[in-house]
Parts: structure tokens; C-alpha cells; sequence
């Protein structure tokens, strides 16, 4: 995770907590069942300590919940005033109309569906090749024997420990001898490729049993087979946490995009939204309209993967 | 079908560690061989050579006329069935079976009808759509030896695989190995760690230990002959429940013959005659008795009846199992002690019992927990490479 915490994390972190207030949210249903224990219903089940413990967290974890909601709330509330107005609502006044016009301002301004399609295709080619070439390099790392495995995989994970502002100016240097500057390339190609995936799928391919490649290879399996029709199925849900985390990292990757690109029309949301906040002043409301609709593909990503997400954190925190 | 044969197998891990050395063994087409020892003698790493998923350090594999030693696993027309199962997780039943017949590019009615008879035969029609999650142990060992079963190999591979599965289980399924094999007739090698799986399934079996500080094979006879003519203390001790007692002492030339003497416990036994070129040659120096509590009785046996045969123990605890009691004692030199005679209401505890010996159980060995066997030692004749094939062919 620690590769998370680049320029790019506002979003991420915004997400993360509206993610964070849903499950609170969800989870409220529970302690409601408690109170119907409280209520008496069955008195002999539960004792008065227990009882009042349950309250207790029950309203703590409500207020939580209304907490993490507040900023999120207050994007939206902002997002739908004026300029003039957003200095009402800092002093805790309310605006006197809402109108959803900064969402259409937004597109108006700025190509914004552009940076859009821009976000989306470069997070998701990087994450297609990031997955293919993260769990072919873990199928070499977990499955083949061969000399000197462990110690490249250690040196691989050392590079883990290297800070990626270190790396910055290098890497710029190289995609610029490449011929990769200002391009989809450049974008793209150095996010293909991941120390971090790489290892959270070999920990993962490591607790498939052996014998199952052992039994593949007698029944007439090659590598190639192996790797595609018996580890890869049994990694799936591995894969999908690596391809989780590696969307939305490139989707909210900023700085990078940030000093490749200079062209506007590979400018991606991250990069895009610097628009609405220039020299000349910042237009508050249509930076939240705009990241609240950028929001829309991480939101729609965590409520369907959720569980699996959940299962990576685990992966980590056994395995790592 | 194939023969298989291994010659001067040896395998080292990291180039340090021997695992197993001068491994030799020559098996017919046809028959059923198990390898059994205990843990670290190195039959499972042997069987894996054999497979392909080790590499050979030193000697031959040869399967067939032609040495594998190189040839990938799917090349040596093999089949393995895995302690754990190793069935493919995603994979319902049938195509778990099928899924080395599709490689082979076989055609998709004759995959049916393969799967399809194998599933007969196993008794699995019914579970051919299940995935293995949703299957019992002893489903899944099934499904296991059905995927063996339809690629018609020259050769099975099995790998403790009974272990997994609940004592009673083990044994029908056993049987079912037993009955399987008389009907292929195809060349089954065997892991296992379990004496009674090894005696009861084997054509030969072949004992190894890791003993000498590597896996050596130390005897490779038919289940009788390993049995009744152990090689040395080791496979003696090894096979056989409850383990052979072993009493320490020195054969003597005296009137009448040669006795064992074990002048701690009392024991004085006066050897058969058959074995005596042997033992002559050990008068005077430490060796042991060893002696199975099946060779025991409270009655004079038959052909050595009123002879110096005997020894007198005093029972300490006594285990009845129904036909049989089990005496247990320790004798005066700390040994501990099994006689496993004919059942009765009475046998007295804490007296001196006086039981008699059937010398054709009794062994003497060299001192040493590879003490080679005097007495009854393994015959070379009695070694013969048995052709199992042709004799299930006939039944």
C-alpha cells in the first residue's frame, strides 16, 4: 500500500473514506438487532454490561459513520453552489439555491470527457498489462525451480524500498530517450510492471499445493498450460485484488501524467482538474463536481469488488 | 506395461544433502510393487525419480527399454495418484479426468467413453458433473485413481494414497487397489509407510531405511519372504505387529547343539539345525534373538516339542483382543517384552509363565541396528523376479 501514498492519493483517500462510511453504514443493521435485544425481547439472553456495551458502540459507531459522511456531504453541498457562495458555506451558512450547473460548467470548460476516456484507457491498459506480466513473473518466482530464484526475487522486492521521487528524474530521462514523452506510451509502459504485484501474487501462488502442477505435468502439461489452465484460475481471486489496486492507483496517479504529458488532450482526470484552479483563482465548485464524477468508476469498482478487496487486505496481512 | 527398472539411483538435494543411494531394482511388467519405510528412507523421493518430478543425481531410470532419466514427465507414460488427491479445484469431476486426454489431442467420444468406463468401474457415474470441493475423502481418491486410470498408462505411481483417509476406508479402499490392479495388469509402484498396506497390496515390497544416515533399500522379497526371513534387525523390527522382541546374548557351542545364551534374562534356546553353518561362525560374540510374539505358546510346538525352547516371563499386563491376549513384560535385562498367544479367561498376571518358541519365527542378528540375520537369512533363489502379470492374466 505504502506505493499508494503518491500525489495522486486525494481521491483515493476520499473514496476510500466514503468506502469506509458505507460498511459502517451497513454494518449499522447489526447493532439495530442488538437494541432489539435491549428492548427486552429476550431478557434472559444477554446481561445488563453486555447490553450497554452494545449501546455504546452502537452510537459509536453511528456518530463514526455521520462523520465520515460529513466531507462527503459537503463536496456534494459545494459542488452545487456558486463561487460566491462557497464562502457562505465555509462559515457554516447555506447557500440560498442549488443548482447541478457546475456539472454541465465542467464539461463546457474543459474537454472533461476526454480526460476521462484518457483516465479510463490508460488505468485500464496498465492494469491488463500489470496483471499478465506481474503473474506470469510470479509463476516464475513460485513455480519453476531454477538457479538462483529467491535471490533476483529478493532483489526484485528491494526495489520495493527504493522512494519513487528517487526515481523520478531517471525514469523521466528514459521515457524521454524513448520516445515516449508526451504519448499513451509513456503513460502506460512504465506502469505495466510491478515489484509490489508481482510479490502479493507469488505469496498468493505459493499456497496453491504443488502437487497440482506436479499432477498437470504428468498428465502432459507444459509450462504454458500449467500456468494458464491450473495456476491462473486458482489465483483468480489474487488477480483480482492486484487488478483492483493497480486501476486505482493509475486511475489517481497524478504527478507522473502530470510531467509527461503537456498535450491537453492526454491530460488525465487527476491532471484535468488542475484546470479549475489556476493563477487567476480556483472554481471550487467545478473541482467538486468534477472529482465527484471522476469518483463514479472507483465507487462502482469497490461496491462490486468489495469482498475480494477485503480478501487482499487479508492476503497482506498474513502472507506479507 | 512396461518394466521398470532403476539402477544405482541416487539422488542428492542441493548438492550436500543424500537422500538416496544404490537404489536398485528391476520391476516386471505386470507387477505390484510397494516401497515402504519409515519417514525420511527415501521412497517417496525414489517414486518421484521414477516420475519425473525429481531429478536424478546419479544411475538410471529406465521405463520400457529406454532410460528416462531425461524425458519429461508427460513423456514417460506414466500416471500418479497423489497423497493429497491433487485434483484440479476449478475442475468438475469429469474433466478432471479428462483433462490429460485432452492434451493428448484424443478425440472427444473416445474421451467420453473413457471417462465414462473408468467412472464404471469406480463407481463414480453419479458425481461425473461435482466439482471436488463438493465431494467425500474417499470420493475424491476415486477421482484420483480415475484420472490415473483413463490415460492406460505403463506404469501407476501411487503415493501414500491412502493416508488421508479414515481407518475403515483405507481398507476397502485397498481392496479396491487390489482388485483394480488384477484387472489392469498394468506396473504399479507403490509409497507407502504402513506395514499392513505393504504386506497386503505388494507382490514384492521393498523395505528401506534411512538408518545408515541416507535411504538404502535393505531387503526386496515377496511379503512372506520379507516376513518370514527378514534380512537383518531392521526389516525385522520394521514389519510385523506387534514388533518382534529382541533379547541379547551369545550363541555357545554345547552338548547337543548351538544355543543362544542370554545369561540377564535366563534364556537359553537351542537353535534348529538348518542355520547352524551361520552361526557357527559367530560362537562367542554379542548378537541378538529376535523373536515375533506370534512364535509364541503355552503349548509345546510340534516339531520342537521337548526341546530347549522356552522362555519363562513374568506377565505384567495382559491385552485381550479376542482370539489372542497380548503379555506384556519387561524382562530382567530392561527389554521390553510382547507374547501374543491363544486367548483364556485365567492367564495369570504377576506369575512366571514358561512359553515355548516356534524356532521357524525366531531369528538371531548380528549386534546393531542392521544386524544381519543368521539364522534365517533371505535365500538368493527365494528372490526371483515374480511375474505377477501373467499370473493375473490367467485368473
Amino acid at each position: 500500500m505504502s506505493e499508494l501514498k503518491q500525489p495522486g492519493m486525494k481521491p483515493m483517500a476520499e473514496t476510500e473514506a466514503r468506502a469506509r462510511a458505507g460498511a459502517v453504514a451497513s454494518g449499522s443493521d447489526k447493532p439495530t438487532g442488538a437494541g432489539a435485544h435491549v428492548s427486552g425481547r429476550h431478557p434472559m439472553e444477554a446481561g445488563k454490561g453486555a447490553q450497554l456495551g452494545r449501546t455504546i458502540a452502537f452510537v459509536g459507531l453511528v456518530v463514526l459513520g455521520v462523520m465520515f459522511l460529513v466531507p462527503f456531504a459537503f463536496q456534494v453541498l459545494v459542488s452545487l453552489s456558486t463561487v460566491a457562495d462557497v464562502d457562505l458555506l465555509t462559515q457554516l451558512g447555506f447557500p440560498p439555491t442549488l443548482k447541478p450547473d457546475n456539472y454541465e460548467g465542467v464539461f463546457e470548460q474543459v474537454p472533461f470527457a476526454k480526460y476521462y476516456f484518457n483516465s479510463l484507457f490508460v488505468a485500464g491498459w496498465a492494469t491488463l498489462l500489470q496483471v499478465i506480466t506481474c503473474s506470469m513473473a510470479a509463476y516464475a518466482f513460485s513455480r519453476v525451480r531454477w538457479v538462483g530464484r529467491d535471490k533476483v526475487f529478493l532483489l526484485y522486492l528491494g526495489t520495493l524500498m527504493v522512494p519513487g521521487v528517487v526515481l523520478m528524474v531517471p525514469n523521466f530521462v528514459i521515457i524521454l530517450e524513448l520516445g515516449m514523452f508526451d504519448d499513451y506510451t509513456g503513460l502506460i509502459i512504465p506502469a505495466a510492471f510491478s515489484a509490489y504485484g508481482t510479490f502479493l501474487l507469488r505469496q498468493f501462488m505459493l499456497t496453491i499445493p504443488s502437487s497440482l502442477d506436479e499432477a498437470a505435468a504428468i498428465d502432459g502439461a507444459g509450462h504454458w498450460r500449467i500456468f494458464t489452465q491450473i495456476i491462473l484460475p486458482l489465483a483468480r481471486p489474487g488477480i483480482i485484488v492486484l487488478a483492483i489496486f493497480a486501476f486505482l492507483f493509475n486511475y489517481n496517479s497524478f504527478f507522473w501524467p502530470l510531467i509527461l504529458t503537456k498535450s491537453e488532450n492526454l491530460r488525465v482526470l487527476p491532471v484535468g482538474l488542475l484546470q479549475f484552479d489556476s493563477t487567476y483563482g480556483s472554481d471550487t465548485p467545478k473541482i467538486m463536481a468534477a472529482s465527484l464524477m471522476s469518483m463514479i468508476v472507483p465507487v462502482i469498482l469497490f461496491l462490486l469488488l468489495q469482498k475480494y478487496l477485503v480478501r487482499g487486505i487479508q492476503l497482506g496481512a498474513v502472507k506479507g | 506395461m512396461a518394466e521398470v527398472v532403476l539402477k544405482d539411483v541416487k539422488k542428492v538435494y542441493d548438492g550436500k544433502v543424500l537422500a538416496v543411494r544404490d537404489v536398485n531394482l528391476r520391476i516386471e511388467d505386470g507387477e505390484f510393487v510397494v516401497l515402504v519405510g519409515p519417514s525420511g528412507c527415501g521412497k517417496s523421493t525414489t517414486l518421484r525419480m521414477i516420475a519425473g518430478l525429481e531429478e536424478i543425481t546419479g544411475g538410471t531410470v529406465s521405463i520400457g527399454d529406454r532410460v528416462v532419466n531425461l524425458t519429461h514427465p508427460k513423456d514417460r507414460d506414466i500416471a500418479m495418484v497423489f497423497q493429497n488427491y491433487a485434483l484440479y479445484p476449478h475442475m468438475s469431476v469429469f474433466k478432471n479426468m479428462a483433462f490429460g486426454l485432452t492434451l493428448r489431442k484424443m478425440p472427444r467420444e473416445e474421451i467420453k467413453r473413457r471417462v465414462g468406463d473408468a467412472a464404471k468401474i469406480l463407481g463414480i457415474e453419479e458425481l461425473l458433473e461435482r466439482k471436488p470441493k463438493q465431494l467425500s475423502g474417499g470420493q475424491r481418491q476415486r477421482v484420483a485413481l480415475g484420472r490415473a486410470i483413463v490415460r492406460d498408462p505403463a506404469v501407476f505411481l501411487f503415493d501414500e494414497p491412502l493416508s488421508n483417509l479414515d481407518a475403515k476406508l483405507r481398507v476397502t479402499t485397498r481392496t479396491e487397489i487390489k482388485s483394480l490392479h488384477k484387472r489392469l495388469a498394468t506396473t504399479t509402484i507403490y509409497v507407502t509407510h504402513d506395514q499392513e498396506e505393504a504386506m497386503t497390496l505388494g507382490d514384492r515390497i521393498v523395505v528401506m531405511s534411512a538408518g545408515r544416515g541416507t535411504g538404502v533399500v535393505e531387503q526386496v522379497d515377496t511379503p512372506l519372504n520379507v516376513f518370514r526371513r527378514p534380512a537383518n534387525r531392521f526389516v525385522g523390527a520394521f514389519l510385523g505387529l506387534p514388533p518382534m522382541n529382541f533379547v541379547e546374548g551369545v550363541l555357545r557351542r554345547e552338548e547337543g547343539g548351538v544355543y543362544f545364551v542370554g545369561e540377564a534374562d535366563g534364556v537359553r534356546v537351542l537353535m534348529p539345525e538348518d542355520g547352524n553353518a551361520n552361526l557357527e561362525a559367530h560362537l562367542d560374540v554379542p548378537v541378538s534373538l529376535g523373536v515375533r510374539p506370534q512364535a509364541l505358546s503355552e503349548q509345546p510346538i510340534g516339531a520342537f516339542a521337548g526341546r530347549d525352547n522356552t522362555i519363562t516371563i513374568r506377565s505384567d499386563i495382559i491385552e485381550t483382543l479376542g482370539k489372542s491376549i497380548d503379555v506384556s513384560t519387561t524382562l530382567p535385562s530392561g527389554r521390553h517384552f510382547i507374547a501374543r498367544i491363544d486367548a483364556r479367561e485365567d492367564f495369570p498376571v504377576g506369575e512366571d509363565v514358561t512359553l515355548h518358541m516356534d524356532m521357524q519365527h525366531v531369528h538371531v542378528f548380528e549386534p546393531g541396528e542392521f544386524g544381519r540375520n543368521l539364522l534365517h537369512p533371505p535365500s538368493p533363489e527365494t528372490s526371483p523376479a515374480m511375474n505377477a502379470g501373467e499370473e493375473l492374466a490367467g485368473v
